[in-house]
């Protein structure tokens, strides 16, 4: 399983740390935390903390769970450990 | 034809599509019934598990509540959806891979440990109870406000219809009818989302709609909203924040991990052919949560102008001859004073959607100062300013009260829209409980079946009798259902947080550990999920008493209520799941190595290739 250094678990988890912190910085970071600075700016009619909290972090979820699937499908073929 | 009969016919044609799928997707095979054979094509699972997840709470009650609490709302909205990312990539695709039928089983094997897949049995069913009674007390008010039968019987016809596919057709019959669920309950959705949002905005699609100006005029509907209700001294609308920064935080939080370790969520992805297909289809289950979850902040929002326009009419709305309500720009741009004198609305001249609902005591009105109009603001406001105006405008006190639930239920009447959309409502609501209800009695009988009659007392039963054990499981458990739906706990309201807190703080932790960690040994996970499930239970109890029982709450003891970081009983999961995995490293470190073909498994489990070879095998 050992390919130019890397192990194939070493690579998913840092597809997974990836794709995570993604994950926490558009709900978390942008939906909550940071949500009060981001109504300044507006994306039509939303204040953006608000859109991120109400609809932009379900769009992006949507977005890295395809990404994470394709990923993985590439990673697997690399490591040759994909299904027959 | 009259409503009456209109919501009959399209109800019963949904019924009959149910039992039709049911009489063709009979099981014959352990395989079948658990698993519907592990061939399921992954966006019908997806589909699927969208309905599995949609219960009657976000068909009915989410806008609502989203309605009522603004900004603050969106923690439903990020952390039931925000888990499945954390279910497609850290759970699903290796469960799949482990190629059993039931959760509990994975935790035993793993952890090679039969204590440790009784905990695991005893917090599925525990989760799975309580959000059942939601579920069947969903059918019995559902057929009671839409059909106009009593409650009781309701429950009776919703027992009698999921009897039908489930016991029959196990995972098989509940997948596909599940698809149908799905169909009808997003249409009914959608339809009047799209016609409320074109009235008010324009733009047909709700998502946009809640981001648009109003028809008409340069003024973004967000804003006028909010502009409204911090005139009749409500939180502005997109800043309210009920509860802290760090509640919030935490309780999305909870959400998320409880989501993600929900078992009957968790056992739809043992039902796709492939590992691959486990990871895309939860990406197919978010697309087609996310067609009702992005539309219901809009029908929050939307009802909610809606509403106030209704009753007042500086708003800006008109009330047509015909009853429906129209946008007049001019009158939305000149921001007219919604304490005037003739601006709230005269009760005798009130629509008839609110004469409706009145009789189903779901909208009160009260005329506390005795002018035959409807005041409808917040009346414990600390806006000294709305606070100054109320008064000086004579107004005693809020007049109308308002069941959240109303915001989904009566929008096709509030917009005027033809009998068929009413009826299809009606049709959806059932829909939504009787999928999530199904699927939950699937997780509770085969953790009965497989994990307790197979599991510990008769490791040698045969296939055929495992599969009538299925059944009958199956059978009791609809019937135990029932009987909580019909006589169901005085706790029934606060049941559903403690499924997600049990989830979260016991069950999700378990499993991620048993794929992420190797060398996490039985006693460690063991004492991490009692360790997680204990702290949870235990601020849950203190806030609203031992199980719920009346009296037994022993809040003082603790330091008042959400004395922990003021974070409330509702989103303690998180706090649960952390304590576990505390808890179960520190045991793991202090104890002996898990066994060498225990660690071979766990790397068997973490890469795809053999998923086939496993497949159905017990």
């Amino acid at each position: 399983m050992e390919h130019n250094g890397k192990t194939y678990w070493g690579t998913v988890l840092s597809l997974l740390t990836k794709i995570l912190i993604i994950w926490f910085l558009v709900s978390f970071g942008a939906g909550i935390l940071f949500a009060p600075a981001l109504n300044s700016i507006s994306l039509g009619g939303y204040p953006l903390g608000f859109w991120f909290a109400h609809q932009g972090s379900i769009y992006i979820f949507i977005a890295l769970i395809f990404y994470y699937a394709k990923k993985m499908g590439d990673i697997d073929r690399q490591f040759d450990v994909h299904e027959e | 034809m009259d409503l009456q009969t209109i919501t009959y016919l399209v109800v019963g044609a949904s019924f009959a599509l149910y039992i039709g799928i049911a009489i063709w997707a009979r099981a014959g095979s352990t395989s079948e019934f658990y698993a519907a054979g592990g061939s399921v094509h992954p966006v019908t699972n997806g589909m699927a598990t969208a309905a599995d997840w949609m219960s009657a709470a976000s068909f009915i009650s989410m806008a609502g509540l989203i309605a009522n609490m603004g900004y603050g709302g969106g923690l439903f909205l990020m952390g039931w959806t925000g888990g499945y990312v954390l279910l497609a990539m850290l759970l699903a695709p290796y469960l799949r891979k482990f190629g059993k039928f039931t959760v509990p089983q994975f935790i035993g094997d793993r952890f090679y440990s039969k204590t440790a897949s009784t905990v695991a049995v005893i917090c599925l069913l525990v989760a799975s109870l309580t959000y059942i009674i939601g579920q069947m007390t969903g059918v019995g008010v559902a057929f009671s406000r839409f059909l106009g039968v009593s409650s009781e019987a309701g429950i009776y016809i919703g027992m009698a219809i999921v009897f039908m596919y489930a016991v029959f057709g196990g995972m098989k019959g509940i997948t596909y009818t599940q698809v149908a669920q799905y169909i009808v309950l997003i249409s009914a959705y959608i339809v009047p989302a799209i016609f409320i949002s074109l009235q008010l905005t324009g733009n047909p699609l709700p998502q946009l709609g809640l981001g648009s100006n109003i028809a008409g005029t340069d003024t973004s509907l967000l804003s006028k909203l909010d502009m409204i209700v911090t005139d009749l001294g409500f939180s502005e609308y997109t800043t309210a924040l009920p509860g802290s920064t760090l509640n919030y935080f935490v309780y999305t939080m909870s959400l998320m991990i409880g989501t993600a370790g929900l078992p009957h969520v968790i056992m739809r992805f043992f039902t796709v052919p492939t590992v691959k297909d486990a990871r895309s289809s939860a990406g197919w289950a978010l697309v087609f949560i996310a067609l009702l979850y992005t539309t219901a902040p809009a029908v929050a929002a939307m009802a909610k102008l809606n509403l106030h326009a209704t009753v007042n009419n500086a708003v800006g709305l008109e009330t047509t001859a015909a009853g429906n309500l129209v946008v007049n720009p001019e009158r939305v741009k000149a921001n007219a004073d919604v304490y005037a004198a003739d601006a709230s609305l005269v009760y005798e001249q009130r629509p008839e959607w609110m004469k409706r609902w009145e009789k189903t005591g779901l909208l009160k009105f009260e005329d506390k100062n005795g002018d035959g109009r409807i005041q409808y603001y917040n009346d414990a406001t600390k806006n000294a300013d709305a606070k100054a105006k109320a008064e000086a405008a004579g107004w005693k006190g809020n007049e109308l009260t308002v069941n959240a639930d109303i915001m989904v239920m009566a929008n096709p009447e509030i917009a005027l829209l033809p009998n068929w959309v009413i009826a299809l409502v009606a049709a959806g609501g059932l829909a939504a409980a009787l999928s999530t209800a199904a699927g939950l009695l699937m997780a509770i009988s085969s953790a009965v079946s497989h994990d307790l009659v197979k599991g510990v007392f008769n490791p040698n039963i045969s296939e055929k009798n495992e599969l009538m054990a299925g059944k009958v499981s199956m059978a009791v458990a609809i019937v135990i259902a029932g009987w909580l739906g019909l006589n169901p706990p005085g706790f029934a309201a606060g049941t559903v947080a403690l499924a997600f807190g049990i989830a979260a703080s016991s069950l999700f932790p378990a499993i991620m550990m048993g794929i992420f960690s190797k060398k996490m040994n039985k006693e460690g996970a063991i004492a991490g999920m009692l360790a997680g499930l204990f702290v949870t239970l235990f601020y849950v109890f203190a806030h609203k008493g031992i199980f719920f029982i009346k009296g037994t709450d022993f809040v003082n003891l603790i330091g008042g209520p959400n004395s922990f970081f003021g974070i409330t009983p509702e989103a303690f999961g998180a706090i649960g799941a952390l304590v576990n995995f505390i808890v179960a490293f520190a045991v793991d470190k202090v104890t002996k190595e898990p066994p060498e073909h225990i660690q071979h498994m766990v790397e068997a489990v973490r890469i795809p290739r053999g998923s086939k070879a496993v497949d159905g095998a017990h």
